[in-house]
Order: C-alpha cells, then sequence, then structure tokens
C-alpha cells in the first residue's frame, strides 16, 4: 500500500507536468489577446482538477494491474516453449499458421484496450452531440475498436511472416482513398480523426510489448526493425472500418426506404 | 453539477468500457495459458482504480476541457484575428506534445536504431542529440499540422485532397527514408495525440467550425486529429534521410 501511495504521487506529478504546458498556453492566450472572463471559471477549474487527478488514477491503475499481466501474457503467449509444443511433438516445420493464439490475443487486446482508451470516449461524445444523436457513441467506438483488432491481428502476422511494413501500409492507404471518394461526406473527417485517437494510454504499451516480444522470439526477426509498426497498423484500419460502417448503414438506410416505397 | 445517481451512472459506464479488458486477459489466463491470477488483491485495486479514474476523467471532460476548448474558438472567431488564432494552434500543438512520454520513449528508440544502423555514432552524446532533434521535430510538425487544420478550417478546403497529399508525402519519404527509420516513423504518428490534446483539439475544431457562417461542424470540425497523426510520419523521414 506504501508503495501504491508513492506511485500515485508520481503519476500524478507527470500528468501534472504533461497538463502545464496547455494550461500555460490557454492562460497566455485567455489573459493577453482575448482578454475576457474564462465563462464558468469555477467549473473548468474543478473540471481540469477532474481530469489531471482521473488520468492520474487510470495510469496508476493500469500500471499496478493491467500492464504487468498483459506484458507476461504477451511474454508468455510469443514464448517458443508455448508456441513450439505441439509442433515438436508432430516433427513438423513451423507455418505462420502456428501462431493462431498470437493473432487472436491481438485482435481481442485490440479491441479491448480501443473500447477503454479515453481520448476516444471523448471524441465519441463529441461526434454524438455535433451529429445530433446520429453517431451513437457506442457504435463509433465498435467500429473503430473492430478497425484496430483487425489491424494489429494483422500487424503480428506481418511480424511472423517478415512480410515489408510499406506494403501493408501504403495497399491501405489505397483502400482509404477508395472508401473515401464513396462514403457519406459527414464521417470522413471523423474517420480520419479515428484513426489518430485510437493510440494513446491503454494501447500502445500492451501492444509494444506484444509487437517487441514477437520480433524477439522468431528467427530472423530483428526486434528494432520489425518491432516497430504495429501502432501505424492500429491507426489506419479504424479509418477503413469507421468508412465502412458509415456506408454500410447508408446502404441500409436506401435499402430499408426502397422496401417502403416500391 | 451532477447528482450522485449521475456519477454512479458514469461509474457504471467506465465498468463497462473497462469489462472487455478483463474478459480478455482472464480468458487467456485460465484458459490458454492456465495459469492463476498473481497477487490478485493488486490485481483489483489496480482495476477499481482504473474505473474511478476513468470516471473522474469523463465528468471533467464535459466541465473543463470541452468548454474551454469551444470558448476560446468562439473568442477567436468573434476577435477575428487569424494570426493568433494561428500562434494559439501552433502552440497548442507543439506545446502538448514536446513533453510527451510516449513520444521521449519513442525517440530513445529511434536513437538507438540509428546507432546501429551506423547512422550516427555510438555514443551518449550522439544519441541524445539525435533522440532530442527528432523530439522537436515531432513537436513543430504537430504544431504546423494543427495550424493546418486550422487554416483548413477558416477557408473551407475539402479535407480529404489535403489528407491524400499528406498520404503522398509519406508514400515518397518511404521510399527515400533508410528502412530502419520507416516503422518508427509510422509509430510515431498514432503516439503524438496525447489523451488531453484531444479533446482540447477536438472542441476547438468544432467550436470554429460551428461559429463560421458556411461551415458545418460535422463535415468540418473533425479532422484536427488526423493531420495530427499524418504530419509526424513525414517529418520523423525527412529528418531520417538528412541526418
Amino acid at each position: 500500500m506504501h508503495e501504491l501511495g508513492r506511485y500515485l504521487l508520481d503519476s500524478f506529478l507527470g500528468t501534472l507536468t504533461d497538463v502545464l504546458p496547455i494550461v500555460l498556453v490557454i492562460l497566455c492566450f485567455q489573459l493577453l489577446v482575448i482578454r475576457r472572463r474564462i465563462p464558468n471559471l469555477r467549473r473548468t477549474v474543478l473540471g481540469f482538477v477532474y481530469v489531471i487527478i482521473g488520468l492520474s488514477l487510470f495510469l496508476v491503475g493500469l500500471e499496478e494491474a493491467l500492464f504487468p499481466l498483459g506484458e507476461a501474457m504477451a511474454k508468455q503467449l510469443t514464448d517458443p516453449a508455448f508456441i513450439y509444443a505441439g509442433i515438436e511433438a508432430i516433427g513438423g516445420a513451423v507455418r505462420w499458421q502456428d501462431y493462431y493464439w498470437i493473432y487472436l490475443f491481438a485482435a481481442a487486446i485490440g479491441f479491448a484496450t480501443t473500447v477503454a482508451e479515453p481520448s476516444l470516449i471523448a471524441v465519441a461524445i463529441k461526434a454524438n452531440e455535433v451529429s445530433g444523436g446520429v453517431i451513437r457513441p457506442w457504435g463509433l467506438r465498435t467500429a473503430v475498436a473492430l478497425g484496430v483488432a483487425f489491424g494489429i491481428a494483422l500487424g503480428t502476422y506481418r511480424i511472423v511472416t517478415g512480410t515489408p511494413l510499406q506494403y501493408y501500409i501504403i495497399a491501405g492507404y489505397v483502400l482509404v482513398l477508395v472508401q473515401t471518394i464513396f462514403a457519406p461526406r459527414m464521417i470522413i473527417a471523423l474517420a480520419y480523426d479515428s484513426g489518430g485517437v485510437t493510440t494513446s494510454t491503454v494501447t500502445v504499451p500492451l501492444v509494444t510489448a506484444l509487437g517487441l516480444g514477437l520480433a524477439s522470439t522468431i528467427p530472423g526477426r530483428s526486434v528494432l526493425v520489425d518491432g516497430f509498426g504495429l501502432i501505424a497498423f492500429a491507426s489506419l484500419f479504424p479509418m477503413i472500418t469507421v468508412m465502412g460502417y458509415a456506408q454500410l448503414s447508408e446502404w441500409q438506410a436506401r435499402r430499408g426506404h426502397k422496401s417502403e416505397n416500391p | 453539477m451532477k447528482t450522485s445517481s449521475g456519477l454512479l451512472r458514469a461509474f457504471m459506464e467506465s465498468t463497462r468500457d473497462l469489462l472487455p479488458i478483463v474478459i480478455v486477459v482472464a480468458f487467456f489466463q485460465i484458459a490458454v495459458l492456465r495459469q492463476p491470477f498473481p497477487e490478485l488483491l493488486d490485481l483489483l485495486t489496480g482495476l477499481f482504480l482504473v474505473i474511478l479514474g476513468l470516471t473522474l476523467f469523463v465528468q471533467g471532460l464535459e466541465m473543463g476541457l470541452f468548454p474551454i476548448g469551444e470558448s476560446m474558438a468562439y473568442a477567436f472567431a468573434r476577435k477575428g484575428s487569424v494570426s493568433w488564432l494561428l500562434a494559439f494552434a501552433f502552440l497548442l500543438g507543439f506545446g502538448t506534445t514536446v513533453a510527451e512520454p510516449a513520444l521521449i520513449a519513442v525517440t530513445k528508440k529511434a536513437a538507438q536504431v540509428a546507432a546501429e544502423g551506423g547512422f550516427i555514432h555510438h555514443g551518449e552524446v550522439a544519441r541524445e542529440g539525435y533522440a532530442d532533434g527528432l523530439r522537436y521535430t515531432v513537436a513543430f510538425s504537430v504544431g504546423l499540422a494543427i495550424v493546418i487544420g486550422v487554416l483548413r478550417i477558416l477557408r473551407g478546403w475539402p479535407l480529404h485532397y489535403l489528407i491524400i497529399g499528406g498520404y503522398c508525402g509519406v508514400v515518397i519519404m518511404t521510399l527515400f527514408a533508410p528502412p530502419e527509420i520507416v516503422g518508427i516513423a509510422y509509430d510515431s504518428g498514432g503516439v503524438t495525440t496525447s489523451t488531453i490534446t484531444v479533446p482540447l483539439v477536438t472542441a476547438l475544431g468544432v467550436g470554429l467550425a460551428s461559429s463560421i457562417k458556411g461551415r458545418n461542424p460535422m463535415v468540418d470540425g473533425f479532422g484536427l486529429i488526423a493531420f495530427a497523426s499524418l504530419m509526424p510520419m513525414i517529418f520523423v523521414m525527412i529528418y531520417g534521410a538528412i541526418i
């Protein structure tokens, strides 16, 4: 418990130094350029206090509970003893299919951490507000989380097979471009944004541990070159799924409309 | 002010948000790895802190971060001073990125890669110099990204042309950058947008788009984050190619 107290203090100070530059920039401009009182000053300050305390608690909890376990898991799942246990018995060579537990873990942890990502929650709340309730927070978050799940699973497959990262990313970009032409205009900006917000506090440490663990286990992979790139997958695929989600709901609405007026 | 029942509901929502992680971790621990949970009490304490923290964060978001982002957007729009707005946009992007812990971690890794690849000397000083240079490059690129994003909202440029242009930049730079840096460059796009920056920048964009005539907050308000994750990729590769 004593250690927990120290963690809390560390995390609180860390969050504070993170917020400080933002508060300084806001204060400077508010006082020198805008020269107007901040509306609801007390409420706003209280909100900032909530954000700082909340984020510190969140980070401490993650570091206490989830990160050690998740990282240990990534290590165990990528351990040769675990992967090759079943294969040596048959006496065959290792194929990419033999890593199925890793793909599954990658997808599951990608989905689960994205759902809990605070910045995605923020964007989902805002999108719901701005769209007048048309874009449901939970629907958007599920679409993004599915994208991350697929992206990270594909990213681990890339590390296992050792194919160049660029091909996947460029192919993904081409798909994004094609979808941009056909997707409803309303969703495009939000879809682009959702790529960037998925990867922060919760997702990055766990996914990085998985990538580095995997790259260090598989023969012929360099940790420094192949271990990276999972985050890029995690920010690319949500764009595709969010636009896909919008296209699907538009298509359904159109079909429903047609069957009503034959 | 929220009543206690509102807080309780917020707490339940955070619990629901965390549930998938609990299920995934429990499933893999019990069914796949077949191991007992180490230090279950610590685990539960940690989980409780995470849920409590998330609840407070979401409350603070709606009370502090969103309103201040929007009220500043309105104030700038009323004042009509584009240069001050752009200065604010740049500082917001630069200031929030330069001290970001995730970015510091990534730049250290990148310096290690560069040293192993033989681009810079092995040695503490050379590596630190490389890492710092990279960090300022990324922070500058995020500041620039927010400036371009704000200009786009003001002028009403279509987002997808700019993003497509940016992607072409990424693809072209991929050809010229040393292959060792490419993975890190791609990842650096994802790590720059922190949990506090995202709500502020989103509120700023939406606030600007709703206070300027002829802009739709849904179509024009979003997109700032997209720039902030695209630009660093290009700049990190330029940095890797030059040095």
